[in-house]
């Protein structure tokens, strides 16, 4: 991982519940810097997450509400959450289910900050 | 409509799922030669005769120039324009190796492109059935057997 971004991914990952954090391109769909367990597929988490993103936000624009600026996809055993950060990045995060999302988005946007 | 065929039946499911699943505009499966052996998305036969040509030129080249690195090849290459993307990927098979060439536009990306791809690599040697015979290739044969390749990828 490159050291600029090591702080706040590391900020990121020491909420409890939070199984890894990635930077990545929003419109390549490629890892920038992660920080996430071997078991994850942070390269496909990274393609599927800035595409989902990039329809997330068509969907938000379209329903007149502005564009998206934080996305949070509850699933079975746990949570996906993303957050566009300057630059073209995407700040994304894998979670337990009863991870403290205001805590963990409170990271989101340092590290969002630090990409800037 | 557009459509996706095959010369060798079984690339083409495969093939569909990573279409789909990519959102590729077109694709090409060849041989390191240029020889199509499946193609999503062309209208053409030109059209598929010259990007067979041009991308199979690319992979020699680059090949060529891994080499002055010290590398034993490039396995990808990726070209990113404003509006479309193209991906060239060489894949070993039990056919031995072949090549894809995938244009993408904005609604994919080289992520998704690269993650669909390691499953389409999956599934061809999953279904690709045991080596046919190679038979000498002969000048007579050539023109008859490429018409006959650019027919079936046409569906004529």
């Amino acid at each position: 991982m490159s050291e600029k971004f090591r702080p706040a991914l590391d900020g990121i990952t020491r909420v409890r519940g939070v199984r890894g954090a990635l930077l990545v391109t929003d419109d390549d769909g490629l890892v920038v810097a992660d920080a996430v367990m071997e078991s994850v597929r942070g390269g496909a988490v990274a393609a599927l997450t800035a595409n989902l993103a990039a329809r997330m936000g068509k969907a938000t624009v379209a329903a007149g509400i502005g564009e998206a600026n934080f996305i949070h996809l509850q699933a079975e055993n746990g949570a996906l959450l993303a957050m566009p950060a300057p630059h073209g990045v995407l700040v994304v995060v894998i979670a337990e289910k009863d991870v403290n999302v205001g805590l963990a988005r409170l990271e989101m946007l340092r590290a969002a900050e630090a990409v800037r | 409509m557009t459509v996706t065929r095959a010369i060798e039946p079984w690339i083409q499911d495969p093939l569909v799922r990573f279409v789909n699943e990519a959102g590729a505009r077109l694709t090409l499966i060849m041989t390191p030669a240029g020889q199509v052996l499946a193609q999503h998305g062309f209208t053409r036969a030109v059209d598929v005769m010259a990007a067979a040509a041009l991308g199979a030129a690319i992979v020699s080249s680059t090949r060529e120039m891994a080499k002055t690195l010290g590398e034993e090849t490039f396995t990808a290459l990726n070209h990113q324009g404003v509006r479309h993307g193209i991906f060239l990927a060489e894949m070993a098979s039990p056919r031995g190796p072949l090549l894809a060439l995938v244009v993408y536009g904005s609604e994919s990306s080289v992520g998704l492109v690269q993650l669909f791809f390691e499953d389409l690599v999956r599934e061809l040697n999953e279904a690709c059935p045991e080596e046919e015979p190679t038979r000498p290739a002969i000048a007579a044969d050539f023109e008859r057997d490429l018409n006959d390749s650019l027919a079936s990828l046409f569906g004529r």
